[in-house]
């Protein structure tokens, strides 16, 4: 039963959510069924068809409460009489009672679920509430997965939610594919959504926490998803090449002990050539739309120049300085002008990086940040100013949050 | 997630149903169902037989290899195709299993996982071979 509430949670939303025009509505009463299955289907056997009894029961629910509402509210007086009749209602098709098939058109299923994605990311609810949402109506996770995978309380997940469709109702958010003006903004809000998923999966640096490697592989099923319902927008092919090109190293970024490898020392062997080659052919896409390259495609393109090199010393830096720059340009931010200072110490030597970091210092960015310290340290470590590197090092140790990177750090301030 | 394969097994029966149906509404069935597990992003390989009478068997129960023509005829069950599909669960491999356009009695799915890295030791010389070829092969 999970299963298929997995598999079929959002086409069973997106279509309710068009056949009553009312998101927060068909969210809920989706929830209503599957409550309703997890008692009928062990007492009375699984039905024949599990998607259309779902939905089926889902409607009847919408039309109850429809017919509660309009005693309340005559602005679902009309819509109550019309849905009970199964007549058409903002836009939709109409439904003859009983008839599931009919809500599956597949010329409309498509956007339903993109509407329903476009819903979910909407900008006027926070990013946690647009996590939260996402994971349970696309994804198809429970309340308590979601929990598990953030490690938070169920009973915060569900508050989310709650708040969430809330919000939804109350800023009149239309169920509705974004028009061609906003979309590009819209979907950037929906992009950053997987982004976030996926990220949180990834930080887990230990194995033995399945729900967050999980997390990250359902990210990369969102972002598939994704890059099909909108084949013609670059980041979104940009953001699943990104994702198929940084899960491709997971296999070898932890040790035996689950210690965190470095890139350099990384078992290249390891890494999973059929999500190299996958992200690879998405790239492809992304560079093929011709309009050039988003901040998600271009993070893309440095992130296949480190899968496709056979080691540190073979990687083409000079191309990911390259790529570091217009990431600058696009998406301007310290992390990615430290990450293009790295870049350019592996292309040109530490003394043309140096500089790039000694401007970072005096621009008083990422204070309060290891990242910095700890670049600079190892700079200075090559450029044989052992004295101040120590310092750098040290203090980067005492900034460092991660008790396992604070100790590589240590032991190499000790070993100058 | 794990990755699973769903093997296609027929009976002669079954095949025979399978001879009357119109060749182009079986090839839109599968066509269906294949996108929509491309839609659902879990589908990652995938291929079907040509007819088993025009194949051969290789039998190792004597002292040397006896080749004979046609199908394996044993139990009557035939290996006809596979998916393989990248998914959360052995549920869910089960729950797409149950919706392919199959049908008929002698018509089955076996739901098989397929080992993936971490059941072998990872420093064994020939699963780091294996790793090596996957990526000449672009196979997963």
């Amino acid at each position: 039963m999970e299963a298929t509430w997995r598999l079929d949670s959002a086409r069973i939303v997106a279509a309710l959510a068009r056949y009553t025009g009312d998101f927060a509505l068909a969210e809920d009463v989706a929830s209503e069924a599957l409550a309703e299955a997890l008692v009928a289907w062990p007492r009375d056997g699984v039905p024949r068809d599990p998607t259309a009894w779902l939905l089926t029961t889902g409607r009847r629910r919408a039309i109850d409460a429809f017919r509660r509402r309009s005693g309340r509210d005559e602005r679902y007086a009309a819509l109550g009489r019309d849905l009970a009749e199964g007549g058409a209602h903002a836009g939709g098709t109409p439904v003859a009672d009983d008839d599931p098939d009919l809500l599956w058109d597949p010329d409309v299923i498509d956007d339903d679920r993109l509407a329903l994605i476009f819903t979910a990311c909407h900008p006027v609810l926070s990013r946690e509430a647009r996590v939260a949402l996402t994971l349970r109506v696309v994804g198809g996770l429970s309340s308590d997965e979601i929990a598990r995978a953030f490690l938070v309380p169920t009973a915060t997940v569900q508050a989310r939610i709650t708040r969430a469709k809330k919000t939804l109702a109350a800023a009149r958010v239309p169920f509705e594919v974004p028009p061609e003006a906003d979309r590009s903004e819209r979907l950037g809000s929906v992009l950053q959504v997987v982004y976030l998923v996926f990220t949180e999966g990834s930080s887990a640096t230990s194995g033995d926490d399945w729900m967050r490697a999980d997390l990250a592989r359902e990210a990369v099923r969102l972002a598939r998803v994704l890059s099909r319902l909108v084949p013609h927008e670059p980041e979104a092919a940009g953001l699943l090449a990104l994702l198929e090109l940084t899960a491709a190293r997971f296999p070898a970024r932890t040790g035996p002990d689950g210690e965190p490898v470095l890139l350099a020392d990384q078992d290249r062997r390891r890494w999973d050539a059929g999500a190299i080659r996958r992200g690879r052919a998405a790239l492809r896409r992304a560079v093929g739309a011709g309009r050039g390259l988003g901040p998600y495609g271009l993070q893309a393109a440095i992130a296949e120049q480190h899968d496709v090199a056979r080691s540190v010393a073979e990687t083409d830096w000079d191309r990911i300085v390259l790529l570091y720059e217009a990431l600058g340009q696009v998406a301007p931010s310290p992390v990615v002008e430290l990450n293009r200072a790295v870049a350019v110490s592996m292309a040109s030597g530490p003394a043309a990086a140096l500089a790039l970091v000694d401007d970072l210092v005096a621009r008083e960015v990422l204070s309060g940040s290891y990242l910095l310290p700890s670049v600079r340290g190892e700079l200075l470590v090559q450029l044989g100013r052992a004295d101040e590197a120590r310092g750098e090092l040290e203090l980067a140790a005492r900034l460092c949050g991660n008790a396992r990177e604070r100790g590589v750090l240590e032991r190499k301030a000790a070993a100058l | 997630m794990a990755k699973y394969m769903l093997i296609m097994r027929g009976t002669d029966e079954g095949r025979a149903d399978y001879e009357e149906m119109d060749f182009s509404e079986v090839i839109a069935a599968m066509g269906r169902y294949n996108e929509q597990m491309m839609d659902a992003g879990v589908l990652s390989a995938g291929e079907g037989l040509a007819d088993a009478a025009e194949g051969a068997v290789v039998d190792f129960s004597g002292e040397t290899p006896v080749v004979s023509d046609g199908p394996y005829g044993e139990t009557k069950e035939l290996f006809n195709g596979f998916w393989i599909l990248d998914v959360a669960s052995q549920d869910e491999a089960l729950e797409w299993a149950k919706r392919a356009p199959l049908s008929g009695p002698g018509t089955k799915l076996e739901v098989r996982r397929v080992h993936g890295p971490e059941d072998f030791p990872a420093d064994d010389e020939w699963i780091v071979k294996e790793k090596q070829w996957r990526a000449e092969l672009g196979t997963e």
